[in-house]
């Protein structure tokens, strides 16, 4: 059995408190007692909680978010899976080229996506609506879908498919019966994964979204960037406590190196 | 057997959703923030119809511009180096832990990746800001009463960019640790060489594939990252993505700020496709 020395344990030990460090900064802060920025030296007190509720917009605001990560996640799926379905099972002329297209977006910072959108829909008469920033938040996710879907297709086995062909099943019977059961786990696990990014995502919303379609990542910078108080961490501490339970359902389900390596 | 006509039709029709939305929705809109950079800005009139490479030339030639290109070029090196020399070691040290340790730290290691930017970002701003904990250590150590602040420095934007993009790095290296034969390293034990030996001659080659690819992955993000960098850095410390934001809804020129927008996706894609040539020759070298 490989033994760790004690220098790696410590490393591990300062590595582990870095990576916590900010998280329960946050936390900690959220429970305070008093009106400004304290750690809870006198006990711990929940009105910071409260005070989300007297403050809609963050309500609005994380219900937009939910609702746009629900319709750009779901319609990125249905685009992925039949994409994944021929690139992963198909020889064809332009494959290669289609497949980079569809994850390209991987590589286009989200600044730049962000600009372009801008303009692009205040031209076409889109500007500010939700129907732009939902167009935008799909093109943006698509690629963690296809990644994943592309992953389950290229791993399942085609033998059942091939036996229900000879058996007198017709290719919709197929992909409906066999194929679509036996890659509903990772296509899932890419819909959780999209939704996420979605939800969390800034840089390109802040330029997309307008005061309307407000999503919670955009309003909560928006209130860093004037005053940082006691209430944006109780915020961000009920986003933390929300994001493990998804972590950990990703985590359980499909193992969090393989769900952000791309092979669910 | 013969493919018929309707057969080769099948893949283009399963991908053109895709493909379709792609070239409307990603395409058309690029292409317009780069015809827009060729135009010039009028703060009474607008954008004006002629055709020009004056934003490009301004951009490349202000000094003002050059110091944010060059801090944001160095901001994303510092990022790299010490991604490389925090996120390898932790790797490893993952890569050793019994399985029931590992899955725990992997989620603690890579789980802040779910967490929004804006969460973690606001953590470091609680301990930079001049009331925060940094002041409260710095006193209790005898530095005396002077608040000590990082908001608005460097430092405190490399600190915070290091501690959102490490979990890449760990993870890369992580999935290249993966692959390699242990036996290959009891061998070299059972051979007589000495640990660091095991680690720097078949260890730590064996793990260069995934170092490579974390480093490119770091860079690219920090040197367009947008967050860390506007809430810690702010108006005092900008970059490349703070300026185009500036440029964007402050200045509203918008064919200065997609010239510089222009230039980060060009310098993107020109370090990425550089460094995968590079990989390639490492590549060949190390597996000849």
């Amino acid at each position: 059995m490989r033994q760790l020395g004690l220098g790696a344990r410590i490393f591990h030990g300062v590595f582990v408190l870095f990576i916590l460090a900010p998280l329960v900064m946050v936390i900690a802060v959220s429970f305070t007692d008093k009106g400004y920025l304290s750690l809870p030296t006198d006990g711990l007190s929940l009105r910071w909680f409260y005070a989300i509720a007297e403050n809609p917009e963050f309500i609005d605001a994380f219900w937009m978010s939910v609702w746009l990560g629900l319709v750009s996640a779901s319609i990125a799926v249905l685009i992925s899976v039949p994409a994944a379905l021929a690139i992963a099972r198909q020889r064809f002329i332009g494959r290669d080229m289609i497949s980079a297209f569809l994850l390209s977006p991987l590589m286009i910072p989200h600044l730049v996506l962000g600009v372009a959108f801008l303009q692009f829909f205040s031209e076409i008469g889109l500007g500010g609506s939700f129907y732009g920033l939902a167009a935008a938040h799909i093109v943006l996710i698509t690629p963690y879908a296809l990644r994943l879907a592309l992953a389950s297709v290229t791993g399942m086995s085609q033998d059942a498919e091939d036996a229900a062909l000879t058996l007198g099943a017709n290719k919709f019977t197929v992909f409906r019966r066999i194929t679509l059961p036996l890659i509903l786990p990772g296509v899932a696990g890419g819909w959780l994964l999209s939704f996420i990014t979605s939800f969390d995502e800034l840089t390109m919303s802040v330029f997309v979204a307008s005061p309307s379609t407000q999503t919670l990542p955009v309003k909560m910078y928006h209130h860093i960037t004037q005053t940082i108080d006691p209430l944006i961490a109780s915020v961000s501490t009920v986003l933390i406590i929300l994001t493990f339970v998804v972590m950990l359902i990703l985590d359980r389900f499909y193992g969090l190196d393989k769900i952000f390596i791309g092979k669910g | 057997m013969m493919a018929d006509l309707a057969d080769k039709r099948i893949p283009y029709l399963l991908t053109a959703p895709g493909t379709l939305f792609f070239a409307a929705l990603l395409g058309a809109p690029l292409v317009m923030t780069f015809l827009l950079s060729l135009h010039a800005y009028d703060f009474t009139a607008g954008v004006l119809p002629g055709w020009t490479a004056q934003n490009y030339i301004e951009v490349i030639t202000d000094s003002y511009f050059q110091k944010i290109f060059a801090r944001t070029f160095g901001l994303a090196l510092l990022v790299t180096v010490i991604c490389v020399l925090i996120g390898v070691p932790e790797a490893y040290v993952l890569s050793r832990l019994s399985s029931r340790w590992r899955s725990f730290f992997l989620l603690i290691v890579l789980g802040p990746l779910l967490i929004s930017v804006v969460v973690r970002t606001l953590g470091w701003a609680l301990f930079f800001g001049g009331n925060g904990i940094l002041t409260m250590v710095s006193q209790a150590l005898g530095f005396g009463d002077a608040p000590v602040s990082l908001m608005f420095t460097f430092t405190g934007m490399t600190i915070a960019l290091v501690h959102v993009l490490v979990p890449f790095m760990v993870l890369a290296v992580w999935a290249s640790l993966q692959k390699i034969d242990p036996q290959s390293e009891d061998a070299a034990l059972s051979l007589g060489a000495s640990k660091f030996t095991v680690l720097s001659r078949i260890t730590l080659p064996q793990a260069m594939p995934g170092i490579l690819s974390g480093s490119i992955i770091v860079f690219a993000l920090t040197a367009s990252a947008f967050a860390t960098p506007a809430i810690i850095g702010g108006r005092r410390m900008k970059v490349v993505s703070t300026a185009a934001y500036d440029e964007y809804l402050s200045t509203l020129n918008w064919p200065l700020g997609a010239a510089i927008v222009v230039l980060l996706l060009l310098a993107n894609i020109a370090i990425i496709v550089g460094y995968n040539k590079l990989v390639e020759r490492r590549f060949a070298k190390v597996f000849e």
